[in-house]
């Protein structure tokens, strides 16, 4: 896809949030019901493929401009798993399988979660336990990261039908983030393919992080833009609050942490993570956690009392942002990851790698 | 909020290879034990160091040739400062030369001031100072009282200037002082001036610092004669001139670089195993780091197109400078050390250096509660 038709079709898709995505829909999802209108949408507009190669059927949208269609998510608060489906389907054609049709999900996406393969003559058989899955209860299809005896890692694709749920659950921003079961699941051969070698112990945990980080960067400049909205409309002492000092201090850093995390995001979104780069995701994703709960903070003191009732809109980003920033490795997660990379080459090594990775 | 630019950037190759050019020249000066990593940075001042960076081309590069200098790109030259610093090499003779006075002579000197002042300058020979604080103008920094009176041929100067650092040991001091009476508007009737620092008429006296250093200085001005093509542009520009300097001083990796060096030492004294708690400190101060990095070439991008990106050099500059006051604390809670400038560990030196200098890393050159003023302003607050 060309580079001003991506532009354009994200702003249009951004324009399609804005229409769809309301109130009304976000209480609805929060309340555990399946947007299938939004999802329709979202399918007309063939945003389930984007990130598949148009030879295949997608749209064949650059990762980097898929990165900017997750802002757009994000800063709506899109209460959908469109880019768990983009990034499965990705993974899943990259590796050599068919379009899914419908919503998908993969995983495992926690830290510790592993599953098992093992092949016999007629396919293979999955076993293991994965832990919030991210719409696990309401996705058609799930593509799981499995490995066999030797640590030789497999993609499988699994009917969601056939998988057990342990407990449907939901993170605070009330997204389903369930656990499920997969015990003994057969699955035909034709529907295992080879891992790339580029998947690490994590599996696809980076692949929610690198989906999160972009989430977040959205979601905080939706946070802040309510915020400035208030600040400049509230009226206390005589004036709009945002003429006071120590409002616009607390706004004024609050918009250098996002400024930091929006950085960190465009370095990840550039970098070649499908191609195992996981220094920029680990850079993006703690950066874009820390700047996250920051923003957060201080959108919800600027809002006074308002911004703390069901009413106002609020809630539904900075919700999302105490979510998005412990899923895919919390900030602790992938700082230990960084910390024990840099201290294991010794401290003259830390500048060349610096600015080798970038 | 779309209110700050910070475009994506990927170094061109030329500013590779100037990175690899610089990096054998750092690298020379080291095997030949010429500084101390460990306890200088960029205001250390080493006129000799100074010489030769600027005989190896590092000095004044993106000036014309006519005029010394390299015709180099702001992206090479961001590589070169970000290379210096990483280093840390003592390259406070010609730091502030090389980074606003001179690009201030080359967009607002007169012809005479580029051709005689310029070409020391990128020989690594003509250091500047920067004259804006006074005694009762600090922050506010439109309030100077400082006079320059017309005569025949140029202006006299009257008045002080305080903070001045290195004025005792520079050519020249960039002076901003009041040329016309204060009306209404404080910023206007400001000019800038080039004066000589062996001129007549001028004392400089020490100031001590915290840690018993001699950098800056308090200067009286007494009927100081400057020439008419010694002051920048048109008498009344200062102001103009000031602001758009703060985007060349404020966003450059000097900003969240200057304990760059305390970082490395850290990493080795924690070691190839460190417990979880150092690794995600370690982590953590890495991730700011590379987001701090490329914010600031970001900008260094923008100057290259010719733009004044102001605001989000304020906001570089706040967000880097306290990043830089937090890595101490952060280092001393990771690494019991009763650090020293008296022990023969570099760890210990280095930290006790960084304790005895953060202070000043949020003062000098605008403190964050201005910064947060300006990126108020541009988030449409004030
Ligand atoms: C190491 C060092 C080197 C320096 N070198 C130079 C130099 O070479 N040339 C030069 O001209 N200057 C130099 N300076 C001076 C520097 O620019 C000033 O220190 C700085 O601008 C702050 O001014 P001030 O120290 O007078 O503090 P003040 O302006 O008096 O401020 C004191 C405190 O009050 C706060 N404050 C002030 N106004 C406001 C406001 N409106 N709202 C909220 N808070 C406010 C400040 O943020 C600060 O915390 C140097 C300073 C240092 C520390």
């Amino acid at each position: 896809m060309s580079e001003d038709f991506s532009k354009i079709m994200i702003e249009q898709v951004g324009r399609l949030f804005e229409k769809q995505v309301s109130k009304d829909v976000l209480t609805a999802a929060d309340s555990g019901e399946w947007q299938e209108g939004l999802w329709e949408a979202v399918s007309e507009a063939g945003l389930p493929h984007a990130m598949v190669a148009e030879a295949s059927g997608g749209l064949g949208l650059a990762p980097a401009d898929a990165m900017s269609l997750m802002r757009r998510m994000g800063y709506h608060a899109l209460p959908l798993p469109l880019a768990e489906t983009m990034v499965a389907n990705h993974l899943w054609v990259e590796a050599g399988g068919s379009l899914l049709d419908g919503p998908t999900t993969f995983a495992p996406v926690t830290a510790d979660d592993r599953i098992a393969i093992a092949f016999n003559r007629e396919g293979a058989t999955l076993n293991g336990t994965i832990g919030h899955v991210p719409w696990g209860g309401d996705v058609r299809h799930l593509v799981i990261f499995a490995r066999d005896e030797k640590g030789v890692g497999y993609l499988a694709h699994v009917e969601r039908d056939t998988v057990g749920t342990n407990q449907r659950r939901r993170n605070v921003a009330y997204e389903p983030r369930d656990n499920l079961q997969l015990d003994r699941i057969d699955v035909p051969l034709n529907a295992v393919l080879k891992a790339p070698d580029t998947l690490g112990g994590d599996g696809l945990l980076s692949y929610v992080a690198a989906i999160r980080v972009q989430q977040m960067v959205g979601g905080m400049e939706r946070a802040l833009d309510y915020a400035l909205t208030y600040a400049n409309e509230r009226v206390q002492f005589g004036r709009p609050i945002g003429k006071f000092q120590a409002i616009q201090h607390m706004l004024a850093v609050a918009a250098g942490h996002f400024a930091a995390a929006s950085a960190a995001a465009d370095a990840m979104g550039e970098s070649d993570i499908f191609a195992g780069d996981r220094f920029a995701i680990a850079v993006a994703k703690s950066r874009c956690g820390e700047a996250a709960g920051h923003v957060a903070a201080v959108c919800h003191q600027v809002h006074g009392a308002m911004g703390f009732t069901h009413e106002h809109a609020l809630h539904f980003v900075t919700r999302r942002l105490w979510s998005w920033r412990d899923e895919g490795g919390s900030e602790s997660y992938w700082q230990e990851w960084i910390g024990r990379n840099v201290c294991a080459m010794g401290g003259e090594a830390l500048w060349p790698s610096i600015t080798g990775f970038r | 909020m779309q209110a700050f630019r910070f475009e994506a950037l990927s170094l061109p190759p030329e500013a590779q290879a100037m990175r690899k050019k610089v990096r054998a020249f750092l690298q020379d000066e080291r095997s030949h034990n010429r500084f101390a990593a460990h306890r200088s940075s960029w205001s250390t001042f080493d006129a000799e160091f100074s010489r030769r960076a600027a005989a190896a081309g590092f000095v004044g590069m993106t000036w014309p040739k006519q005029y010394g200098g390299g015709e180099y790109s702001n992206l090479e030259r961001f590589v070169v400062t970000e290379e210096m610093l990483a280093a840390g090499a003592p390259a406070g003779a010609h730091w502030i030369a090389d980074r606003q006075s001179g690009p201030q002579i080359l967009k607002h000197g007169s012809e005479r001031a580029r051709a005689t002042i310029l070409p020391k300058i990128a020989a690594g020979e003509c250091y500047f100072g920067i004259g804006m604080s006074e005694p009762d103008s600090g922050s506010d920094l439109a309030a100077v009282r400082t006079k320059a009176t017309r005569v025949d041929g140029g202006w006299t100067i009257n008045g002080s200037k305080i903070w001045t650092s290195n004025a005792h040991r520079v050519h020249y001091l960039i002076v901003l002082a009041r040329t016309s009476p204060l009306d209404q508007d404080r910023h206007a009737g400001l000019t800038q001036f080039i004066v000589a620092t062996d001129s007549k008429g001028i004392q400089i006296r020490p100031i001590l610092n915290m840690a018993g250093g001699h950098e800056f200085n308090e200067v009286f001005f007494k009927d100081v004669f400057v020439p008419d093509d010694m002051v920048m542009g048109q008498p009344g520009e200062g102001w103009k001139h000031v602001t758009g300097e703060l985007a060349f001083e404020r966003a450059g990796p000097d900003r969240f670089m200057s304990d760059i060096r305390l970082l490395v030492s850290l990493i080795d004294k924690v070691g190839a195993e460190p417990s979880e708690r150092q690794a995600i400190a370690v982590g953590r101060c890495v991730a700011h780091f590379s987001a701090l990095r490329r914010m600031s070439a970001s900008i260094a991008g923008l100057l290259e197109r010719g733009e004044r990106p102001i605001t989000e050099a304020a906001l570089v500059k706040d967000v880097g400078t306290a990043f830089e006051r937090e890595i101490p604390e952060m280092v001393r809670s990771l690494v019991p050390s009763e650090s020293s400038l008296d022990d023969e560990d570099e760890f210990s030196q280095a930290l006790a250096h960084v304790l005895l200098h953060a202070p000043s890393f949020t003062l000098r050159g605008g403190t964050p509660e201005i910064l947060r003023g300006m990126i108020a302003r541009g988030l449409g607050l004030r």
